[in-house]
C-alpha cells in the first residue's frame, strides 16, 4: 500500500530557474538595491552577498479582493472583558479587516511591507557589475616584483650558533672520534696483545727491557685514546639558509581621484566601481592588499575611503599634485622591492595645461618603472584633452603596464581590464 | 539519546530513523487507521534533503511546475524564513494525488517522521480521498500528469514566442486564476492523454468557434431586448438595442477569456485553460483549510497516543510528540503579538476532537444543539462530517458552544458608517448563534472573495467587456482592482468595464483603459 522513495540523491534547486526569473523581472529594483549598497560598503567589502528588499506594492501579485470599508463582523478569539454591545474606538492602523480567516494583515504598524531576500555574493557582483561580465579573473603574467626568503638548504661548516644544527653536530663528531680513535685502539690492542705475549712467557724468559717499552706505550696510548675530545669546533654543523627570491604576495593599490568641482558624484560612482574591480582582481592574486587613497584638485592629499569617495572639494585641478604624492608615499612606505604596486587613476580629464606634461615625466621618469600596472579611466564624454594625450605618450613608452580608457558610463570599464584579465596565453 | 529502554517488543527508541523503522512505523499506522476505517490512497513516501523541501515549499508542494516568477518569489521569501529558523513544520507537503505524494525531511527526527506519516499520509490523504469537494473538482489520478504537460506545454510556448511573453501572459492569467473556476457546476474531470491528445484539435476547434462569434451578426433575441429598447421610440425595431452577450452572466472569468477572447492565439488560449485547471485544482483546498488540517491533526493525534498505549513508542518519544504537537494546536488570543488569525489546526482540532466528546459523552446542552449526533457512534460521524463538507458549512454545522467558549470566541461589528466598532455577540447562551453564523462567513469563499462575473461581451458594438461586481455589506473593492483590470485588459484585448452594484444601483464604475484625464 505504501512505498518509500529516496530522493536525497535527486538534484536540488529545481527552483534555480524560478528563482533567476524573479531576480531578472525585478532587475532594476535590485540593480537600485545593489547600487546603494555598494555606495555604501567599503571596497574592501564586496565578498558577501546582500540582502535586497523590495517594497510589497510593487511585487504584489494583483487579484480581485475587498477593500477597506463597509460593514464587516470578525470573529477572534480570546475574550477576556468584552460583552455583547460594547463598544470601542476603532482601533488605528487595521482597518476594516478583510474578514479572511488568515488575518494576512500586519499589525506591525505603519511602514511599507516589504519583500525581503538574500542575494548570493556572486549574484550580488553580477549586479554590481551588470552587463559587465566579469572575466574569469586570471592573471596573466604580470611583472610581479620578487622578494627573497631565506629558505633552508642544507648543512653548513659556517653559520651563527643559533642555527647550529646538534644532530648534525654530534653525529660529525661521533665519527670523528671513531675515525681518530681507531688507529689509536689498534696500536694499543696490538700492544696489549704483545704485552700479554710478553707476560705469558716463562719469567726467566721474559725481556724485562721489552715489557718495559709495552708498558710504557700503552700508557702513551690510553692517553693519547683519552685525549680525542668528544667534539670539537671542526665538528660543528650549521643549518644552511640560502635566499631564494619568490613571488611578492603583498600588493598595495593606489586609488587616485580627482576631486574637483567639475568631478560629480555619479563620476565617483563609476570610478569606484573601476576602483572596486581592480580590487578585486588583485584580491585574487595576493595575500595582503592595502589600499591608498590619494584625492587631488590643486593640492593632493592622502585620506580614508569615506572621504575619498564623499567628500565634496572645488577648484582647479592639477594632477601632478597627486603624482608627486604617489611617488612620495611610495618611496617612504612601499619599497618596490617588497610591494607590488598597483596604480588605478580616474578623472574627467580636467588638468592645468602646463601641467600635464609635468605628469607625464613624473610617471616616465620616477613612477611607472616601479609599478605592476598603471590603469588610467577618464570619465568624460567629451574631447579629450592635453592629459590624455600626454598619458597616450606614457602608454606608447610603457604598453605592458599603462592602459587608459575613456569611459563614458559605467559599461564602459571593463576593457580597460581586458588586458589585464586575459587568461595567461601559453608562455 | 540511548536505544535501551525495552518497551515491549523492544523496538528501537533512537531518535534517529531508518527505513526500517520508518517501515516498521509505517505499517504500524496503517493498521491502526485502519481500525478507524481512514480510506486512503497509496502512499508514496518520499525522503527529501531540506534544500528539496525548500523547492517543494517553493511550488506548492507540486512534483513538477512550469517556471514563473512567482514561484521564485515564493522560494526566496521560503529560503528566507528558513535561515532565519522560522520555517516551521513540514506538514504539509502532500500531494493531493493518487498514490498521494509525502515528503519526509531527512533531518526530523524519529518521532517527527512518524507524526509526518500520521498526519500527512493517512489523516491528509484520507481527507483528500473522502471530502465531496475534493472528489468533485480534483482528480487524484491525473493531476501529476496535467503537470508534466502542463510544464511541457508552456516551455514550448516559451520556446516558440520567447520567455516574456508566455511570462506576461501568465501573470494577468494568475490575477484572475481565483475566477477560473464554476463554483456551482461540477467540472469535467482532468484527463491528462486527452488533453494532450486533444489539444491541437481544440486549438483550431476554439478559434473557429471565437471567429463565429465574433463575425456572425447576432440574430436578434427578443427575449434579451431591454425594456428601454422596447420603448425607444427613436428606435422602435430595436436595431441598437444591446445584443446581450453572455446571455447569462459567467461566473468563471478564464473559462470566459478562453472561449471569447476575441483576440488570442490558440496558444494562448491554451495557457489560459492551463491556469484555470491548476486554480481548480487549489480550489477544494482553500474551502477545506479547517476541516482538513483539523482533520489530520485530530488523527495524527489518535495515532501517536495509541502507539504509545500499544507500547511503541516510548515516553521520550510521547513527550517529544506531545510538545510539538501543543505548539501546532496553539491559539494566541486576539491580542497577542503572536496573533494571526484563527488557527486553523487549533480550530479543526478542537471541534473534531468536540464532535468525539458530543458523541462519546454527551452533556444536555449538546443534546438540545446536536440532537442528531448527541450519543450516536462517533466513528460514523466523523467520516459523515468529513466526507460532505467545507469549512463553511462545517462550522455552521459543528460549532459547539463548548469550543466558542474554549476559544473565548466574540464578533466584531466593523460598520464603516459607524465611527466606533461594536461587540455584537460573544460566547454566551444568547450569542452562539451569531458568532457561529459570523465565523461560518468568514470561511464562506462566496463572502471572502468579491463576487465579480462577467456581465456583458459587446460583440456589436466596440468590443468591450463589462463585468459586474456585486456589492456585499457595502465593503469596497482594493486599489487592486485597477492592475487586475490592467490585465484583463490585455487578455481581452479592448476596453475593460467594471461595475460596483449594491442592489440596483452603481456605486463605482471602473476600466481600463483609463479614461483620459481631461
Amino acid at each position: 500500500m505504501s512505498y518509500f522513495i529516496d530522493r536525497r540523491e535527486n538534484a536540488k534547486h529545481k527552483s534555480a530557474v524560478n528563482r533567476q526569473r524573479f531576480l531578472q523581472r525585478y532587475r532594476k529594483h535590485i540593480k537600485r538595491a545593489v547600487e546603494d549598497s555598494v555606495n555604501r560598503r567599503s571596497i574592501t567589502d564586496m565578498k558577501r552577498g546582500e540582502k535586497i528588499s523590495i517594497p510589497d506594492r510593487d511585487i504584489s501579485e494583483p487579484v480581485f479582493r475587498h477593500g477597506r470599508g463597509g460593514d464587516n463582523t470578525i470573529v477572534s478569539p480570546g475574550n477576556k472583558e468584552f460583552n455583547e454591545g460594547d463598544r470601542f474606538n476603532r482601533p488605528s492602523g487595521k482597518g476594516g479587516g478583510d474578514g479572511s480567516g488568515e488575518g494576512s494583515a500586519s499589525n506591525q504598524g505603519e511602514g511599507v511591507d516589504e519583500f525581503a531576500f538574500s542575494l548570493t555574493r556572486e549574484e550580488f557582483l553580477e549586479f554590481v557589475f551588470d552587463g559587465l561580465e566579469l572575466p574569469n579573473l586570471e592573471r596573466k603574467q604580470l611583472l610581479d616584483i620578487e622578494e627573497v626568503k631565506p629558505v633552508r638548504s642544507g648543512i653548513s661548516r659556517d653559520g651563527i650558533p643559533a642555527r647550529m644544527n646538534v644532530v648534525r653536530s654530534m653525529r660529525e663528531a661521533y665519527a670523528r672520534r671513531i675515525a681518530m680513535r681507531a688507529p689509536i685502539r689498534r696500536a694499543l690492542k696490538e700492544a696489549e696483545e704483545a704485552l700479554a705475549e710478553e707476560e705469558g712467557k716463562e719469567p726467566a724468559l721474559r725481556n724485562k727491557l721489552r715489557l718495559e717499552e709495552l708498558r710504557a706505550e700503552i700508557d702513551q696510548l690510553k692517553r693519547r685514546l683519552e685525549a680525542v675530545p668528544y667534539i670539537d669546533t671542526f665538528d660543528l654543523r650549521y643549518n644552511n639558509m640560502t635566499n631564494q627570491p619568490v613571488p611578492s604576495n603583498k600588493a598595495v593599490m593606489f586609488c587616485v581621484m580627482d576631486v574637483s568641482g567639475s568631478m560629480t558624484q555619479a563620476h565617483k560612482d563609476i570610478a569606484k566601481r573601476f576602483f572596486l574591480l581592480l580590487y578585486l582582481f588583485l584580491e585574487r592574486n595576493y595575500e595582503k592588499i592595502e589600499l591608498v587613497f590619494i584625492r587631488h584638485h590643486t593640492a593632493a592629499k592622502e585620506v580614508d575611503e569615506e572621504e575619498f569617495f564623499y567628500s565634496r572639494e572645488t577648484g582647479g585641478t592639477i594632477v601632478s599634485s597627486a603624482l608627486n604624492l604617489l611617488d612620495e608615499v611610495i618611496e617612504t612606505r612601499y619599497p618596490p622591492g617588497q610591494w607590488n604596486l598597483y596604480v588605478a587613476q580616474a578623472s574627467d580629464g580636467d588638468n592645468w595645461d602646463d601641467d600635464s606634461t609635468t605628469c607625464r615625466q613624473i610617471l616616465s621618469d620616477k613612477i611607472m618603472h616601479r609599478l605592476q600596472y598603471y590603469a588610467y579611466v577618464e570619465i568624460t564624454p567629451h574631447a579629450h584633452q592635453a592629459l590624455w594625450d600626454e598619458y597616450e605618450r606614457v602608454a606608447a613608452d610603457f604598453p605592458d603596464r599603462f592602459a587608459m580608457q575613456q569611459i563614458v558610463e559605467a559599461g564602459d570599464i571593463y576593457s580597460v581590464f581586458r588586458e589585464l584579465f586575459r587568461r595567461r596565453e601559453a608562455a | 539519546m540511548t536505544d535501551t529502554a525495552s518497551v515491549s517488543g523492544g523496538e528501537r527508541k533512537s531518535a534517529d530513523w531508518t527505513f526500517e523503522t520508518l517501515e516498521y512505523y509505517e505499517q504500524a499506522i496503517a493498521r491502526i487507521a485502519k481500525e478507524y476505517r481512514l480510506d486512503i490512497y497509496p502512499n508514496q513516501i518520499e525522503i527529501i534533503t531540506s534544500e528539496q523541501m525548500m523547492d517543494a515549499y517553493a511550488s506548492v508542494g507540486m512534483p513538477v511546475g512550469y517556471h514563473h516568477w512567482s514561484f521564485g518569489k515564493q522560494f526566496l521569501s521560503v529560503e528566507q524564513s528558513y535561515r532565519r529558523g522560522k520555517m516551521g513544520l513540514a506538514y504539509e507537503l502532500v500531494i493531493n494525488s493518487d498514490p498521494c505524494i509525502a515528503y519526509l525531511m531527512e533531518e526530523n527526527t524519529l518521532m517527527m517522521q512518524i507524526l509526518v506519516m500520521a498526519h500527512a499520509c493517512y489523516g491528509h490523504n484520507s481527507f483528500f480521498k473522502g471530502n465531496y469537494l475534493f472528489r468533485a473538482w480534483t482528480d487524484a489520478s491525473a493531476i501529476v500528469d496535467y503537470l508534466v504537460f502542463a510544464r511541457r506545454y508552456i516551455s514550448e510556448c516559451e520556446e516558440k514566442h520567447g520567455v516574456e511573453t508566455v511570462e506576461q501572459l501568465l501573470d494577468a492569467c494568475h490575477a484572475l486564476q481565483n475566477y477560473g473556476v464554476d463554483r456551482y457546476k461540477r467540472p469535467s474531470p482532468m484527463s491528462p492523454e486527452a488533453e494532450s491528445k486533444r489539444q491541437e484539435e481544440r486549438e483550431a476547434y476554439l478559434q473557429t468557434q471565437v471567429n463565429a462569434l465574433w463575425t456572425t451578426i447576432p440574430t436578434h433575441d427578443t427575449e434579451h431586448l431591454s425594456d428601454r429598447a422596447v420603448t425607444d421610440s427613436e428606435d422602435p425595431l430595436a436595431l441598437r438595442a444591446p445584443f446581450h452577450y453572455p446571455p447569462e452572466p459567467q461566473e468563471n472569468l478564464l473559462y470566459f477569456i478562453e472561449k471569447n477572447a476575441p483576440l488570442l492565439a490558440p496558444w494562448q488560449r491554451e495557457v489560459v485553460r492551463i491556469v484555470r485547471k491548476m486554480a481548480q485544482y487549489f480550489y477544494p483546498q482553500r474551502q477545506t483549510q479547517v476541516m482538513n488540517e483539523g482533520w489530520a491533526t485530530f488523527w495524527h493525534y489518535t495515532i501517536m497516543n495509541q502507539l504509545f498505549d500499544e507500547g511503541l513508542i516510548d515516553e521520550g518519544v510521547i513527550l517529544e510528540f506531545l510538545q510539538s504537537h501543543t505548539s501546532v494546536v496553539a491559539q494566541p488570543t486576539f491580542d497577542s503579538p503572536y496573533y494571526n488569525g484563527i488557527n486553523p489546526y487549533a480550530l479543526g482540532f478542537a471541534m473534531f476532537s468536540d464532535i468525539k466528546r458530543i458523541c462519546e459523552h454527551p452533556t444536555d446542552e449538546d443534546r438540545e444543539w446536536f440532537p442528531d449526533i448527541a450519543g450516536s457512534n462517533w466513528l460514523d460521524t466523523f467520516h459523515f462530517a468529513m466526507a460532505n463538507f467545507k469549512d463553511e458549512s462545517f462550522v455552521q454545522q459543528f460549532l459547539s458552544p463548548k469550543v466558542m467558549r474554549d476559544f473565548k470566541m466574540f464578533a466584531i461589528i466593523d460598520d464603516d458608517q459607524d465611527d466606533m466598532i461594536e461587540v455584537g455577540a460573544i460566547h454566551n447562551e444568547q450569542g452562539y448563534r451569531r458568532v457561529r453564523e459570523a465565523l461560518s462567513a468568514q470561511y464562506a469563499l462566496g463572502q471572502r472573495e468579491p463576487n465579480i462575473q462577467v456581465w456583458s461581451a459587446d460583440v456589436r458594438g466596440d468590443r468591450s467587456l463589462t463585468l459586474r461586481h456585486l456589492v456585499h455589506k457595502r465593503r469596497p473593492l482594493d486599489q487592486s482592482v485597477y492592475p487586475v483590470l490592467r490585465y484583463l485588459h490585455q487578455l481581452w484585448g479592448f476596453p475593460v468595464k467594471l461595475d460596483s452594484f449594491d442592489g440596483d444601483d452603481v456605486v463605482h464604475r471602473y476600466q481600463w483603459p483609463l479614461p483620459d484625464a481631461s
